[in-house]
């Protein structure tokens, strides 16, 4: 049972639940006095000990009735004649026609025949018990360490392994060697045994499902990482969004810890005087100056025109997630012209957001010149030595006025002017775009064609604020 | 009931809870019983007013141990959590030692042999007198054991989260001046949590983690049944139904079990038999508590009322 529960802790692992040594071992003895006989007792035991979220308790209890669904744990208790057809639909439905139409022809005609010596997998297959057959590939499994399956690709190799040690071998022979002596009874044999690799395949499709979720999961979201934002299909974009809120999730946890930070060492005595008038002047309680800090102040201006779409929407919710750590966020979209959207992000849920600001401001050709106009025009006034200015956009002009001047002031205004281009490199300065021009007048310049770059640059952002 | 010794069986603690009126579903049951056995806090999560800290006081009152109730706020710190040293005695002390101080040094002839003399001399200064306890100390030191509750830790800093750790894990504080003072009985530890913020994973790790939601409707009447004694059967189950029914709307806040004992209370002392139009929206004030909500569901009202009355006859 020790075997099981690492097994399951294990699943537990792969459907998304962090399970720590130290839980697990809380759960191993929370298990060791409740027992196994109640399977409700049970659920609740292993979601009280594991699971600490709401979403971490459903997925564990989706886990839990899958993994106790499964024929390996079918293994131990014998008394499961009512159990089997639950656990084993698969072999059931595939053995049935089989089992019709051999049965009343080779029933009685099996000993008489005189039949060559079959062996012990082929006696399983045609006696068809079923909880036997179950028992022989759970054993299999464990043999064939199933548990190991990390890919979809494996399964192809689990499914013979398991095969091979159940003894396909043997049977293959067994089933020469009837179709000669015996063919209806071979007949039989063969349909029983495309029954069992059925089921074995659903048994590895099965712990695939378990074990395996974990690693794919961790494979598919580093690809994602990595793949540039702007060539994403139609279905990784989901994807994508997912690991952004993901990524703005982790930042959140990082940054939004009160920041406080004593400087040891230099008394604050009109302070320490004040705290301590209660014991007359007798300082029993110091107080230490405190550094003061920038509370984070950013201005995020987004391009959403037509050339950057693909990227804006990643942008967008990336700002929107910024919103949610920093509590003095100003945000701005353009194309053409530039319109504030502060209110909307702040407000909204992340798609409504996207979709309204989109309907505002996206898809026109850009215009930098006059965007940046319009926020000189606007809202220079609200960037400060304070505030931090990211600019998200590939600086394509359209041959029009670029307005680097606006920048420079901007600059010059703000603690630090960050430019995030989704565009790789190479491209910068090439056709219309004015990044080089702009680049002298920014403080960092970043490529961020991907979700690491881009999480890198976020993250960096918050950090010159801690 | 003196002896501290863990239930027996989860039905034990059920029936132990509901002794102390608190009907608690499975779940509940076994989240105690497990603390129990295995030394660990619960850290409980829901909505407000589904009975987390009730649970807390059910366990005191169901053990017949003291309930110490530490609400947590932001700028709750170690001196108002822990422990606080008695600064007016100790400068008094100070004072006193002062007098005495040509007695203690005695005929000391030169600066190192006072100085020798004043080492032998028993410091008092920081010792256990001068300890003001505050909860979470006062739960440490009691001799028959407690249930100490950790009310709203999410309304606390994070820094006071990593102070809890040591007494969480291993029932112990560490004060630096005295060296660890661990737990006489190891307390019953609840800690509730709105989840205004996510905890930290080192907090979670330490606990059993409950999750308690709105209860089922049975529940829910066995709920109301006990708290609300003189309420009619049919008008419980319309009353529970009713809320059920309002619960599936869209809400800023959804009535919980709080508020249903109190709508119970109410309608008990209007001496209504069961529910009407009329009545419930009279008394909605009592279920809702944002005016929002309120013109949200008297529309429904009608229909809400007539589906628990008609539930209440076929079911």
């Amino acid at each position: 049972m020790r075997e099981n529960l690492h097994r399951f802790f294990r699943a537990a692992r792969g459907a998304g639940v962090r399970v720590s040594p130290a839980e697990s071992i809380d759960a191993m003895r929370a298990v060791a006095d409740i027992g196994f006989s109640d399977r409700g007792i049970l659920k609740d035991t292993l979601l009280l000990t594991l699971a600490k979220t709401r979403e971490e308790k459903q997925s564990l209890g989706e886990c839990f009735d899958l993994f106790f669904d499964h024929p390996e744990l079918d293994a131990s208790p014998p008394n499961a004649p009512d159990d089997a057809p639950d656990d084993e639909p698969k072999a059931d439905n595939d053995n049935s026609p089989a089992d019709t139409s051999g049965a009343e022809s080779a029933g009685d005609g099996n000993s008489s025949e005189g039949t060559p010596e079959l062996g012990a997998l082929a006696r399983m297959l045609m006696s068809q018990d079923r909880n036997e057959i179950a028992t022989a590939i759970a054993q299999a499994a464990n043999a064939a360490q199933l548990s190991e399956i990390r890919y979809f690709t494996q399964r192809g190799l689990f499914s013979t392994r398991m095969l091979d040690l159940m003894g396909i071998a043997r049977l293959r022979d067994d089933i020469d060697a009837l179709t000669t002596a015996n063919p209806s009874e071979a007949e039989r044999l063969a349909a029983a045994t495309q029954g069992l690799r059925d089921a074995v395949r659903e048994a590895v499709s099965q712990a695939l499902l378990l074990y395996g979720r974990e690693e794919s999961e961790a494979l598919r979201n580093d690809i994602l990482r990595n793949a540039p934002m702007a060539r994403l299909d139609p279905r990784q974009v989901k994807e994508m969004q997912a690991l952004i809120r993901m990524i703005a999730r982790r930042l959140r946890a990082r940054y939004s810890k009160p920041r406080k930070r004593q400087r040891r060492g230099h008394l604050d005595v009109r302070r320490t005087l004040r705290r301590n008038a209660a014991w007359g002047g007798v300082p029993f309680l110091t107080t230490w100056k405190r550094r003061h800090r920038d509370r984070p102040k950013i201005v995020a201006i987004c391009d959403v025109s037509g050339s950057v779409a693909r990227v804006s929407d990643f942008f967008l919710l990336l700002i929107h997630s910024l919103h949610e750590v920093v509590s003095d966020v100003r945000s701005f979209a353009f194309s053409g012209h530039l319109i504030e959207v502060s209110d909307i992000l702040e407000k909204k849920s992340p798609e409504e957001a996207m979709s309204e600001i989109m309907a505002k401001a996206g898809f026109g050709s850009s215009d930098y010149g006059r965007s940046l106009a319009d926020f000189e025009k606007g809202w220079l006034n609200i960037v400060t030595p304070k505030t931090t200015v990211i600019v998200l956009g590939d600086a394509r002009t359209n041959n029009l006025d670029p307005r680097a001047d606006i920048l420079r002031r901007i600059g010059e205004r703000s603690k630090r002017l960050v430019w995030l281009n989704p565009e790789g490199r190479m491209a910068w300065g090439w056709g219309d775009s004015e990044m080089p021009r702009y680049a002298t007048f920014c403080s960092v310049v970043r490529q961020c064609t991907n979700a690491r770059q881009l999480e890198r640059a976020v993250s960096d952002i918050v950090a010159a604020y801690q | 009931m003196t002896d501290y010794r863990p239930a027996a069986s989860i039905e034990a603690v059920e029936s132990g809870l509901a002794t102390a009126g608190y009907i608690a579903n499975r779940q509940i049951a076994t989240a105690v019983y497990l603390s129990e056995r295995i030394e660990k806090p619960i850290l409980v999560e829901g909505p407000a007013g589904v009975g987390k800290t009730e649970l807390a006081k059910a366990i005191a009152a169901w053990r017949g141990v003291k309930l110490i109730r530490l609400q947590c706020y932001e700028g709750l710190d170690e001196a108002k959590a822990l422990y606080e040293w008695k600064y007016a005695k100790q400068l008094l002390y100070t004072q006193i030692l002062k007098d005495k101080l040509g007695e203690v040094l005695g005929h000391a002839e030169t600066l190192p042999q006072a100085l020798d003399k004043l080492h032998n001399f028993g410091d008092v200064f920081f010792s256990k007198e001068f300890v003001e306890p505050r909860p979470l100390l006062q739960a440490l030191e009691q001799a028959k054991g407690c249930v100490l509750l950790i009310d709203e830790i999410d309304k606390s800093d994070a820094e006071f989260e990593s102070l809890l750790l040591e007494i969480l894990s291993d029932f112990q504080v560490t004060i630096p001046e005295l060296g660890t003072i661990s737990a006489i009985v190891p307390p019953t530890v609840i800690l509730t949590s709105n989840a205004e913020r996510d905890l930290g994973d080192a907090l979670k790790r330490r606990c059993l983690h409950l999750h308690i939601g709105f209860p089922e409707q049975k529940l829910e009447e066995r709920i109301v049944e006990t708290r609300v004694p003189g309420i009619s059967q049919a008008l419980r189950k319309q009353i529970v139904g009713f809320i059920n029914e309002v619960r599936t709307l869209d809400l800023k806040k959804l009535p919980s079990v709080s508020e249903t004992i109190d709508w119970a209370r109410v309608l008990v002392l209007l001496q209504s038999s069961e529910l009407d139009h009329q009545t419930v929206k009279d008394t909605l004030n009592v279920l809702l508590k944002y005016e929002a909500d309120i013109e949200t569901t008297l529309p429904q009202v009608t229909t809400f009322v007539s589906k628990a009355t008609k539930q209440n006859v076929y079911g």
